[in-house]
């Protein structure tokens, strides 16, 4: 490969996702119908088999109804009036950083993105990115070695499309939920991952994707299956802020864990939340959900929230596995006007099953932040065990934080506890941070990280550093 | 000599209410002062004022500290500039640990004084030699700041804070209050640690007690919003023999 293709692939251009020039002329008019569909699905060169998959699911998604029990509000989605079918345009590309907005580039120096990084993510023309290039073929080699695919699902589809059949929907069957048959009908592209067994992925799955984080669509469809005994750590999203033209987001994630494997999944989520009145931000109706399918098998979801003028999301796990373990963990952040409704369901089936909940919701402006989380024992899950916290910080008066725990539990072995707290960043903290040489931004930051100390201490390294400044600056003019 | 303090005729207020009537304050470099006075006299607000609390509103008078108008200065300015105010209730914040809010603290005021931060293994050891002057154990740092301290770890804990801002003129705000006596001397001889030439303090007090292990230049009452008596350390003790209320009686004659 030269040079050029390289980039193109790395920045996630055209090329990566298979598309030819021509291409740049096929957008379809507005409007959803059997079409439409077929048009995707054959564009992107499906099996038949998917095609009746997607079709299938839209038949479904008639007849469903948009959810509105979400603790949010908003007008009601025209979906009629969406293109779902448009070749990603390549971005006018800049020439120099200097033509960025400066916003965005104080945000960039603010989370310490290194400057080639910078290009990338904010559209400027690069002519040389070594690292990144090099960074990606060491880690494509490594991972073929070890027999790890790692590929966009529409890749994956032509290469693996045994794997793909077998474990698509298996976990959000294409009915699950009004967004989740909307994505299944129309979704555009996304990651596929499977570790085969007895493999430990020795990458976090984070660079790569960063990088191509620009162009994720807007029905993302992400699959990820760690065969027995495996182990993988998968990092989505970005802490630089992300734009997009697109407002209606509804990704779906699936996660499948056998025997004895480990799938660690975390988010740092900055999409577009609007401005201070609200306008303009993107709307994140997310389902992901994953299942512990083996015995001693673990999936653990850590979540930071920045983003989006409306969040409705609950990674959740089913402990199907006898011994298998859940895991949440999640700070969101609403500011201005943004609402969120985000929490988990944990469904223990197998014995001795366990799992734990964090959940740190930050609310200021005149934002709602809402907990909702299910935790279900059902009758043949013995011994089975749970923790959850929601905690809930407060900063001024015209913000919201609101929780919604709901408990079913059919053995009467289970354990369950729950613990909630609500705080506010009060006058007494903030005087005492200042009268230490702590200007009040400072503090905020300062005591909102201390906060959420434990969720952040879940994401690797190198983000949870990015997720600390992200969090401070989402809270920026929060106070005073 | 310039004093390194001087309150004149302040006046202070909350929600209308005059608390304070017109103080009128000098501190040199070298000294420490007592302020004592039965409860509701004023003393608390007037460690507040100094330190910037929003809540008070200054109606009158001046606070030139070392030169500069504090008045005009916000909280972190004061603090940056060497005013450190030791809290009679000092707050807990959760997940932050004690090194880190330290570390925090201590590079904003660096910054101000145009040094660099301090790099953590010279940070961390500075730490320790500090701790040790209230006998603070070094397990700590790695602790929330004051979350699930007792009353005497939270108040070692202000005396740690000071001992690593070094500041030129520290408040003691009621430091006594809620210590057994053990405490007590510790946290003193942390102050005492600190004492010197070029620094000075304002022990704010109920109690004599406190003023046997660190022993004040002047002793001064406050009363109703003024100071109505100012002697040396003996005034101290005859507060402690006769309680206020030959003071209240004399500043009630006077006015």
């Amino acid at each position: 490969m030269d040079q050029q293709t390289i980039l193109d692939e790395i920045v996630g251009s055209d090329y990566k996702y298979g598309f030819t020039s021509n291409i740049e002329q096929e957008l379809l008019p507005k409007g959803l119908n059997e079409d439409v569909i077929r048009f995707i699905s054959d564009r992107k060169n499906e099996p038949e088999w998917m095609l009746e998959w997607r079709l299938k699911a839209f038949e479904q998604w008639k007849s469903m109804k948009e959810p509105m029990w979400p603790n949010v509000d908003y007008p009601p989605v025209d979906f009629q009036d969406i293109i779902y079918w448009a070749a990603p345009k390549k971005k006018p590309e800049l020439n120099s950083l200097d033509e960025v907005d400066p916003e965005i580039l104080a945000t960039f120096e603010k989370l310490g993105i290194p400057l080639e990084e910078q290009k990338v993510l904010a559209g400027v023309a690069v002519d040389f990115v070594l690292d990144s290039v090099s960074v990606k073929t060491t880690f494509q080699d490594k991972l073929a070695e070890l027999g790890i695919i790692f590929c966009p699902i529409s890749e994956a589809l032509e290469n693996h499309p045994e794997l793909v059949r077998k474990y698509i929907g298996s976990v959000v069957p294409t009915n699950d939920n009004f967004y989740a048959a909307l994505n299944s009908a129309v979704f555009s592209d996304g990651s596929f991952v499977y570790i085969p067994k007895g493999v430990r992925c020795p990458i976090e799955l984070s660079t790569y994707f960063r990088i191509n984080a620009r162009n994720t669509g807007q029905f993302e469809r992400t699959l990820i299956i760690a065969d027995e005994g495996s182990y993988v750590s998968y990092l989505e999203g970005c802490t630089a802020p992300q734009r997009d033209e697109n407002q209606l987001h509804a990704a779906v994630v699936e996660l499948v864990a056998h025997d004895r494997a480990e799938i660690k999944y975390s988010t740092v989520q900055n999409w577009f939340p609007g401005d201070k009145d609200g306008k303009g931000g993107i709307y994140n109706f997310v389902t992901k959900r994953g299942i512990c399918a083996g015995v001693d098998s673990k999936i653990s979801w850590t979540q930071v929230e920045t983003g989006s003028a409306i969040t409705w999301k609950y990674p959740s796990v089913v402990l199907k596995g006898d011994n298998s373990i859940g895991e949440f963990y999640s700070v969101a952040v609403t500011n201005n006007k943004q609402q969120a409704d985000t929490g988990t369901k944990m469904i223990h089936i197998g014995r001795n099953t366990r799992s734990r909940i964090v959940s740190k919701g930050i609310s200021a402006g005149v934002s709602q932040n809402s907990y909702r989380g299910l935790v279900k024992v059902l009758p043949v899950a013995q011994g089975a065990r749970n923790f959850s916290q929601c905690d809930s910080l407060l900063i001024g008066d015209a913000c919201g934080a609101h929780t919604f725990p709901y408990l079913e539990v059919a053995n009467n072995s289970a354990t369950v506890e729950h613990e909630a707290t609500t705080s506010k960043i009060g006058e007494d903290m903030l005087f005492y941070c200042n009268q230490r040489g702590i200007d009040t931004e400072a503090a905020v930051a300062l005591i909102v990280n201390g906060y959420a100390r434990e969720v952040l201490n879940q994401l690797p390294m190198e983000f949870a550093v990015e997720a600390q400044k992200l969090l401070a600056i989402s809270l920026e003019g929060s106070v005073g | 000599m310039t004093p390194l303090l001087q309150i004149s005729n302040l006046h202070a207020s909350i929600d209308d209410r005059e608390i304070l009537k017109g103080i009128n304050l000098t501190v040199n470099a070298g000294e420490i002062h007592a302020i004592m006075g039965p409860n509701g006299s004023g003393k608390s607000t007037l460690a507040s004022v100094l330190a910037g609390r929003e809540d008070y509103t200054v109606t009158a008078g001046s606070v030139v500290f070392q030169g500069k108008e504090l008045l005009d200065l916000v909280p972190e300015e004061r603090s940056r500039e060497g005013l450190f105010l030791a809290f009679q209730y000092p707050v807990e914040i959760p997940g932050v640990s004690t090194a880190n809010f330290v570390k925090t603290a201590v590079n904003e005021v660096r910054k101000h004084r145009g040094q660099e931060p301090l790099d953590p293994a010279a940070f961390l050891a500075l730490m320790r030699e500090r701790m040790a002057l209230v006998e603070m154990d070094p397990s700590f740092l790695q602790r929330s700041l004051n979350e699930g301290f007792s009353g005497g770890e939270k108040k070692r804990n202000e005396v740690f804070q000071m001992a690593m801002l070094d500041p030129v003129l520290s408040v003691l705000d009621e430091t006594d209050s809620g210590l057994d006596i053990d405490a007590l001397r510790i946290v003193a001889s942390g102050v005492n640690a600190l004492r010197r030439s070029d620094n000075a303090t304002i022990v704010i007090t109920h109690y004599q007690r406190l003023l046997d292990h660190i022993v004040p230049d002047f002793v001064h009452v406050l009363w109703n919003g003024r100071i109505v008596k100012s002697g040396d350390k003996s005034l101290a003790l005859e507060l402690e023999q006769r309680g206020y209320d030959w003071l209240k009686q004399e500043a009630a004659v006077e006015a």
